[in-house]
């Protein structure tokens, strides 16, 4: 007699079983969050970089931002100033940027006289300051990394960086992890 | 929907966003919109000409129904039904 090989419910079950667990995987690849590893720490290039993190929080998408080298500098509070540091930390302190109002730009800085007119136009054209756009950010549940090592390089402590809901201090492999799993990953 | 519709509307709220510029209103809609119940219609002010593509691109991706903008004379209004 010929046996034909009916696919049973059991055997379609296990193929449904397989499926659902590569589709979850694949999910888990392509999650709808952005990375970004902001490593530059101009004006321009931050601004832009919580612009495009605040459309993309307030479009329900989970963004996480890695900040790393320069960019250190923007996440500084001017008011805090940590004890306990050694002489090339003091001066690499003194020389960067004291916090996000003090960061230059990229272009056409002209000795502080370009920020300072990008900073009036924005203000005139209803830009949100740099300030408001951390506050948001904050509020819209935005999560920023420091990168540890780069802290550790240019001698700032955990205690002179903004107030900020859950900063949180961490190495590269964190920002691959999280890269790894979104839809979308910018390096500014 | 055609501006005449548009205009007939009954909007359950107005979200006035023309002091801010991009991402402004976008955000001033993404906070306003937990005020409103489903079915609901929301009326966004902006003078920032990029909201006008932003957002039905905000609407396409988290399910509400834009329904269209209509041009004053120095801002825009756009409408949404929520999702």
């Amino acid at each position: 007699m010929e046996t034909t090989k009916e696919p049973t419910i059991e055997m379609l079950q296990k193929q449904v079983d397989t499926l659902t667990k590569k589709v979850e995987k694949l999910e888990k690849n392509r999650k709808d969050q952005l990375s970004i590893a902001v490593v530059s720490g101009d004006l321009d290039k931050v601004l832009a970089a919580m612009v495009i993190s605040l459309a993309a929080a307030a479009m329900d998408t989970q963004v996480k931002l890695f900040f790393s080298f320069w960019s250190l500098s923007a996440l500084r509070d001017p008011k805090k100033s940590p004890k306990g540091k050694d002489f090339i930390s003091k001066m690499f302190g003194i020389m960067l940027p004291k916090g996000k109002d003090k960061l230059a730009l990229s272009n056409m800085n002209m000795v502080g006289m370009g920020p300072m007119m990008i900073k009036m136009l924005m203000k005139k054209q209803n830009v949100m300051s740099l300030g408001e756009m951390f506050k948001q950010a904050g509020e819209l549940g935005v999560e920023i990394t420091v990168c540890e090592m780069s802290m550790g390089l240019m001698g700032f402590k955990k205690e002179e960086f903004i107030d900020y809901p859950n900063l949180r201090f961490a190495g590269a492999a964190t920002f691959v992890a999280d890269a790894g799993e979104s839809s979308m990953q910018l390096f500014i | 929907m055609t501006t005449e519709e548009l205009k007939n509307l009954k909007s359950e709220l107005v979200v006035d966003a023309r002091g801010t510029a991009c991402p402004g209103p976008l955000l001033a809609a993404k906070k306003a919109i937990g005020d409103i119940e489903s079915g609901e219609i929301m009326e966004i002010l902006s003078a920032d000409e990029g909201t006008k593509n932003d957002i039905p691109r905000w609407c396409d991706k988290v399910g509400h129904e834009y329904l269209g903008f209509y041009d004053e004379d120095s801002f825009s209004r756009l409408f949404l039904r929520k999702d």
